[in-house]
């Protein structure tokens, strides 16, 4: 069986970009969420010249899959370096799938303090849904089957790529 | 609860917090890495995380506790647990009950987890042989034997400031022989890679054996202290000063209390570290204690994260 082509990841992010630079502000504030929201986060900061210090966040103290799975094995702290009350944030994630990762953010954005507005950046929304959540900006929207997972990668000489792996696949 | 180490539970997960000896190291950090992240909530506006939202965790403390107990309370609630307090000296036991039926009692009042400090060694192990499976045991001290989130935080402290645990000398100054503190110290410097710990104090207060544990031995604080980049002091228990061990404190303060004097023997860098409370002017002086070198309250600070790390990794290893 053949993998369905993925999106070029650059060309992605080159396109997020620009539909990104019309509606964000000069004190727009970023938050990427660990680890591909990350990478995408601080490509998109450098790119739109934003003035508050990037954010990122990891979600581990706030997922609603903790009673069933236990803390994720690597925790990495969350850095929000920007007041959080009425700030204009985008928070940026790889995948937009279930829409679960983005409440967990949410609710730990609110102990910082009450934004003005959150929209969401995504590279993929790969639809699959859980929750009422959707994305103000979206790389390209792809179909894959329930088992497979897309990820993002980053080599060394910081260049994103798209990979499909499947879930019990070696 | 399954093999040697009745700590861990069927899949290798840490099921119980009882000692650092016999701990993998890979649990270890994976304690240290994520205190790491509950630090910055504790640096947060709201500092809770709903991890632990509906458990409920017993504070079951039968020998007296500021501190750790404080400690593991703000801790427990930083993660939305219900957090009962017990000080179960005053109450069920002078009336007889056992300790495994009081245990058993609040085990029926549907509790998730217990912290356990305790006069006897192995009260915490006995603990959680006896509880359901899904009950999770920590050890905030036993007799003796074994105090691991103090252990921990100490830990957390020493790479807070140095960074890497491979290149280091730590000196453990004082009453080895009632610690507890210093023998989890010393296994998890161990498990941790460092390379040379010392043990300073008189013959009387250390323990015969203590070399086994891997640990060079030091009767003065000049050699002892000479180019250590950690000195940990240790707390005099009052309560030994009247027996054989020690002619008087103000002895052991001329040859083993810290003073900048001493300390000047360590690296210029060294960081000077106390588990508390504190006796100033036995072992070690105030201008120390609150010097420069002194993280004795930052100590505390991260004991609070260590300690919620520990109990959101338990409660989440179901």
């Amino acid at each position: 069986m053949t993998k369905p082509a993925l999106p070029d990841a650059e060309d992605l992010l080159a396109g997020l970009i620009e539909r990104m630079r019309v509606s964000v502000t000069p004190d727009t504030a970023l938050i990427g969420i660990h680890t591909g929201g990350v990478w995408l986060a601080q490509r998109l900061h450098k790119a739109l010249a934003l003035r508050q210090p990037l954010g990122t966040i990891d979600v581990s103290f706030y997922r609603d899959d903790y009673g069933s799975r236990g803390l994720h094995a690597k925790v990495r702290p969350s850095d929000i370096p920007f007041e959080v009350v009425d700030a204009d944030i985008v928070l940026v994630d790889d995948v937009l799938h279930t829409g679960r990762t983005i409440r967990a953010a949410m609710n730990e954005l609110f102990d910082y303090g009450r934004p003005q507005s959150i929209r969401l950046a995504a590279l993929i929304d790969r639809g699959g849904r859980q929750l009422p959540i959707a994305a103000q900006f979206v790389g390209a929207e792809v179909s894959v089957a329930d088992g497979e997972q897309i990820e993002l990668t980053r080599n060394e000489q910081d260049r994103l790529s798209l990979v499909l792996t499947r879930q019990g696949a070696a | 609860m399954t093999g040697l180490n009745p700590q861990l539970n069927a899949n290798g997960e840490l099921q119980h917090l009882l000692t650092i000896e016999g701990l993998p190291r890979e649990i270890v950090l994976h304690i240290l890495d994520t205190a790491h992240s509950f630090l910055s909530v504790g640096e947060r506006e709201i500092k809770k995380v709903p991890l632990l939202r509906g458990k409920a965790i017993f504070n079951l403390f039968f020998e007296a506790s500021t501190r750790t107990r404080t400690t593991f309370e703000i801790a427990a609630k930083r993660l939305s647990a219900d957090v009962i307090n017990l000080n179960v000296g005053t109450s069920s036991q002078s009336k007889g009950e056992t300790l495994l039926d009081t245990v058993a009692n609040l085990s029926a009042m549907h509790a998730d987890m217990f912290v356990v400090r305790h006069s006897q060694s192995g009260a915490a192990h006995l603990i959680a042989r006896h509880v359901a499976p899904y009950i999770h045991v920590i050890n905030a001290g036993d007799g003796r034997h074994a105090h691991p989130t103090q252990g921990l935080l100490d830990m957390f402290t020493i790479r807070h400031y140095k960074k890497e645990f491979s290149s280091l000398r730590v000196a453990i100054v004082g009453d080895v022989l009632h610690s507890r503190v210093a023998r989890s110290q010393i296994h998890a410097l161990t498990t941790l890679g460092v390379p040379e710990v010392r043990v300073i104090g008189p013959r009387t207060l250390l323990p015969t054996n203590v070399s086994e544990l891997g640990v060079h031995v030091h009767h003065d604080m000049a050699t002892g202290l000479k180019d250590v980049d950690v000195v940990i002091m240790l707390r005099l228990q009052n309560e030994r000063m009247n027996g054989a061990l020690l002619p008087s404190a103000q002895e052991f303060f001329k040859y083993y209390g810290l003073t900048p004097e001493k300390l000047a023997n360590a690296k210029p860098d060294a960081i000077v570290m106390h588990p508390g409370p504190m006796n100033r002017g036995i072992e070690i002086d105030s201008s120390v204690a609150d010097g420069r070198q002194s993280v004795i309250l930052p100590q505390v600070t991260f004991g609070i994260a260590v300690r919620m790390a520990v109990m959101a990794i338990l409660a989440g290893n179901a």
